[in-house]
């Protein structure tokens, strides 16, 4: 014991500055760091990045993709997947679109029933992953695949492909521009959503489930929860939380479109990923999911701002989620050091 | 039995092996002749696993030297040791599982010209290994498609190269039947009568009884003594432990007679368990003894509504449990500690606490309706693991930062916790030092002596001779004996526990 004193005496000061930082890193992680790596090149890049309008505009623009992240994220932590996330986003927005433009009466009736339906709609959708994945056990990859294809194929059927218009003009007034206290409404609902998904996640009994179920079905199982219920929970707010996010995409495109969301199922997953979400289930914060998202928005828009090319985009948001990972990778062990004493 | 030259094949002297805060090793001495099963006995974390982990190569020592056949040596890595004769079969095995039997075991040496491997050079090769050994395994099988044993027999074969001298088998037995057991220890027993020296790790008394030629036991990691096989038992615990047994066990208060679980003719859907009749009483300890694979856990976890129940009855408090679900025994006040900690009882990559309070989280102080309290609940579990002196007593780290003690501690914490009236305890101690053990024993005893019915079942015989009052006996499915406290003896139970083994050699 004394031997070990000694050796921790004349070996700390020496290091202590990458030790430091190795423990600044340990504990905050990667997310951070490349925000303020991404801020920096794009406000030398672009005089309007860092503004208050630009972030704006740019969280308002992302916003029903911080809400997806949001759902993608709750089935991460489940220990599940759901690629039917961008399939549900579409068959929403369809759906919402043609039941406010079928009414003829005030127009808050037609918006407020349309939301109606879109919600319950993206919850019937995650209410069908559920079952698979919990009653039959198919393994949630292949499940949400399967139907993503069926969402998006009954949503192109529904329109035949065509975008459903005629929607009252209060709807995209509202919830697509509309502004309270001079911040975008569909930010206002953004913060709302992760709001009431800490409280679920962390102040309730079935939200430890979720974490419980995701870290270790078996162990879950032998402390008396039960797996079903809790993964019926998990991909029904999933489904909830990507239908608000399909129906402030429908409000700000003034359409409901069959096909959109095509990118979402990789989007929310690389989110949540950088933002430090276990892929392996029941580790992650809801800070780390909106934070994650938020990033992918501010890296797209302040290359659009650059001018960059869009397809310079994809390969930078895969390098980005590459890193991420690698990063990640080197924080756990990181960790393991810093725990041992060894940093 | 020993090689009659006494060669020695391997020798290591003053060997050390320092991780942070811990001496894993400490100026050990070990050698090894050939023709030898040479046992290593000692708790976990008595540094049995670093020691052979450097002989086979994997780890380096920070101190001391190593011989092979006279010569010293440095063992750069496993190929380095291989090269010289050493194999180790560690307990995660080695194989590919996604590939055949044959293509494992001629796996980094294929036969075959200019990168092309020649597949039926391979599958003569490999049956050539299979014969050697008479294992009637078809070398075109998957490896994923084995049982355990067969795995492990794969695993063994690989091992065995023309030029062997030294297998290190880690706890060989700890997940095989006992008919697995019996065909691996013809096999160690051939290996010997080829001259070549064998490391045997096991905790269990009976394979040391059986294959041992001596018995190294360490402690702390330090070497403690040397001993020939025939030692009895109760002095290498002694050794091992460095305390008398007796110590280790609190006394028993009076048992209780009030029936609180009772099963009748209890038989589960995969013939595990048949015909199962027993009852566990308020206030009483109930051991269940019997080796891997002769029903005893699969009978507690039938009760518990983890196996499908095929026929009989299960009556908990009265009421008719049988094939209820987990959450619903739960809810009649048995509770039930799983053996597998790391697949079945914990939440690895979350906080402790939650591994603690999450079967709880219902009552009174940690949540109102659906909404926690997580200052109470902290509080809660802070409490729990300074009751069960867990160091550090940190709710908030993560149940993967701390050692197999103290998780085990944690668990039945978590047990305590509940407040539940029946427990059922599988393996209460598996992986754990002496010192959590004690603990552990203690808060059994006290549970019995609160009026709680508690049911140990455990490998290991001392716990059952020295922590019951009742004991079961399993052997094939069956339960062979029910023993009360004065004919509680080792003896006697070893013969109800092999009761169908070896009838011939009764009564030889």
């Amino acid at each position: 014991m004394t031997l070990q004193s000694e050796v921790e005496v004349t070996a700390r000061p020496r290091a202590s500055a990458i030790s430091y930082a190795a423990r600044i890193f340990v504990k905050i992680g990667v997310l951070p760091i490349l925000v303020v790596v991404a801020l920096i090149t794009f406000s030398m890049m672009s005089d309007n990045f860092l503004t208050v309008d630009n972030i704006h505009s740019a969280l308002r623009q992302n916003s029903y993709i911080i809400i997806a992240t949001l759902g993608q994220f709750v089935v991460l932590l489940a220990g599940g997947f759901d690629l039917s996330i961008g399939a549900i986003t579409a068959l929403v927005s369809v759906s919402t679109a043609m039941t406010m433009s079928a009414q003829t009466g005030s127009p808050l009736a037609a918006v407020a029933t349309g939301i109606v339906v879109g919600v319950g709609v993206g919850m019937a959708c995650g209410l069908i992953n559920g079952l698979g994945v919990a009653s039959f056990n198919i393994n949630p990859f292949i499940m949400t695949l399967a139907t993503a294809s069926v969402f998006s194929g009954l949503a192109l059927m529904l329109t035949s492909g065509v975008p459903v218009s005629g929607l009252p003009v209060e709807f995209s007034d509202w919830l697509g521009f509309g502004s309270v206290f001079g911040i975008g409404i569909s930010i206002w609902i953004a913060a709302l959503a992760a709001l009431i998904l800490w409280v679920l996640l962390t102040l309730t009994r079935p939200g430890r489930h979720i974490y419980s179920v995701g870290s270790s079905p078996r162990a879950a199982r032998l402390s008396g929860v039960s797996e079903f219920r809790t993964l019926i929970l998990a991909y029904v707010t999933a489904g909830a939380l990507a239908a608000v996010g399909s129906v402030l995409l429908t409000a700000r495109i003034e359409t409901g479109e069959a096909n959109i969301g095509a990118s979402l199922p990789l989007q929310t997953i690389a989110a949540a990923v950088i933002g430090g979400v276990s892929l392996r289930g029941g580790s992650g914060r809801v800070l780390d999911a909106v934070l994650g998202a938020v990033f992918i928005g501010i890296v797209a828009n302040g290359m659009n701002l650059a001018q960059i090319n869009s397809y310079y985009q994809m390969i930078v948001t895969g390098v980005v989620l590459a890193l991420a990972v690698v990063a990640d990778r080197l924080r756990t062990r990181l960790a393991s050091a810093v725990y041992a004493g060894k940093v | 039995m020993t090689h009659p030259d006494h060669e020695v094949v391997l020798r290591v002297r003053g060997l050390t092996k320092k991780y942070p805060g811990v001496t894993a090793l400490d100026r050990v001495d070990f050698e090894l002749r050939k023709g030898e099963v040479h046992v290593l006995f000692g708790e976990n974390g008595a540094g049995k696993s670093t020691l052979i982990s450097i002989i086979s190569g994997a780890q380096h020592p920070d101190g001391g030297t190593i011989e092979v056949n006279g010569r010293p040596v440095e063992l750069a890595g496993v190929a380095a040791a291989r090269a010289l004769g050493i194999s180790a079969v560690f307990q995660e095995f080695s194989l590919m599982p996604t590939m055949t039997v044959a293509e494992n075991l001629v796996m980094g040496a294929e036969p075959g010209r200019y990168g092309i491997i020649n597949r039926r050079a391979v599958r003569r090769l490999a049956q050539e290994r299979l014969d050697e050994f008479d294992f009637r395994i078809s070398p075109d099988r998957l490896v994923e498609t084995l049982s355990r044993a067969e795995q492990q027999m794969v695993e063994i074969a690989k091992a065995f190269r023309p030029e062997l001298s030294v297998l290190i088998l880690d706890e060989p037995t700890a997940s095989l039947t006992e008919e697995e057991s019996e065909r691996l220890f013809s096999l160690v027993e051939e290996a010997r009568g080829r001259g070549i020296g064998i490391v045997y790790i096991t905790h269990r008394m009976a394979e040391i009884r059986r294959l041992a030629d001596r018995v190294t036991v360490l402690r702390d990691g330090r070497l403690i003594t040397t001993v020939p096989g025939g030692t009895p038992d109760d002095e290498l615990i002694n050794l091992m432990t460095g305390r008398v047994v007796e110590d280790l066990y609190p006394e028993l208060p009076e048992a209780g007679t009030r029936v609180v679980l009772a099963a009748r003719d209890l038989s589960t859907f995969d013939g595990t368990v048949r015909n199962a009749s027993f009852e566990l009483r308020a206030g009483e300890i109930v051991g269940f003894a019997g080796l891997m694979g002769s029903g005893k856990s699969t009978a507690a976890r039938a009760c518990f509504g983890l196996e499908r129940v095929d026929s009989g009855t299960l009556t908990i408090g009265g009421a008719d449990l049988t094939g209820a679900k987990p959450a619903r025994v739960m809810r009649s006040g048995v509770v039930y500690l799983p053996s597998d900690r790391k697949t079945e009882g914990l939440f690895l990559n979350r906080p402790l606490r939650e591994s603690v309070t999450l079967p709880w989280l219902r009552r009174e102080p940690m949540s109102a309706g659906l909404v926690l309290r997580p200052g109470r609940e902290r509080a809660v579990a802070g409490d729990m693991l300074r009751r069960m002196k867990l160091s550090p007593a940190d709710p908030e780290r993560t149940a993967d930062s701390y050692s197999g003690g103290n998780q085990q501690k944690g668990l039945l914490g978590r047990a305590l916790l509940g407040d539940c009236g029946t427990y059922l305890l599988d393996e209460p101690t598996v992986g754990v030092d002496v010192g959590a053990r004690v603990t552990i024993y203690d808060q059994i005893v006290e549970l019995a002596r609160q009026g709680n019915a508690v049911l140990v079942i455990s490998s290991e015989l001392p716990e059952i001779l020295h922590l019951c009052h009742r004991v079961y006996v399993f052997a094939h499915g069956t339960i062979t004996a029910e023993l009360r406290q004065d004919d509680i003896n080792e003896e006697t139970i070893l013969r109800h526990m092999m009761h169908w083994d070896e009838p011939a050699k009764e009564i030889a």
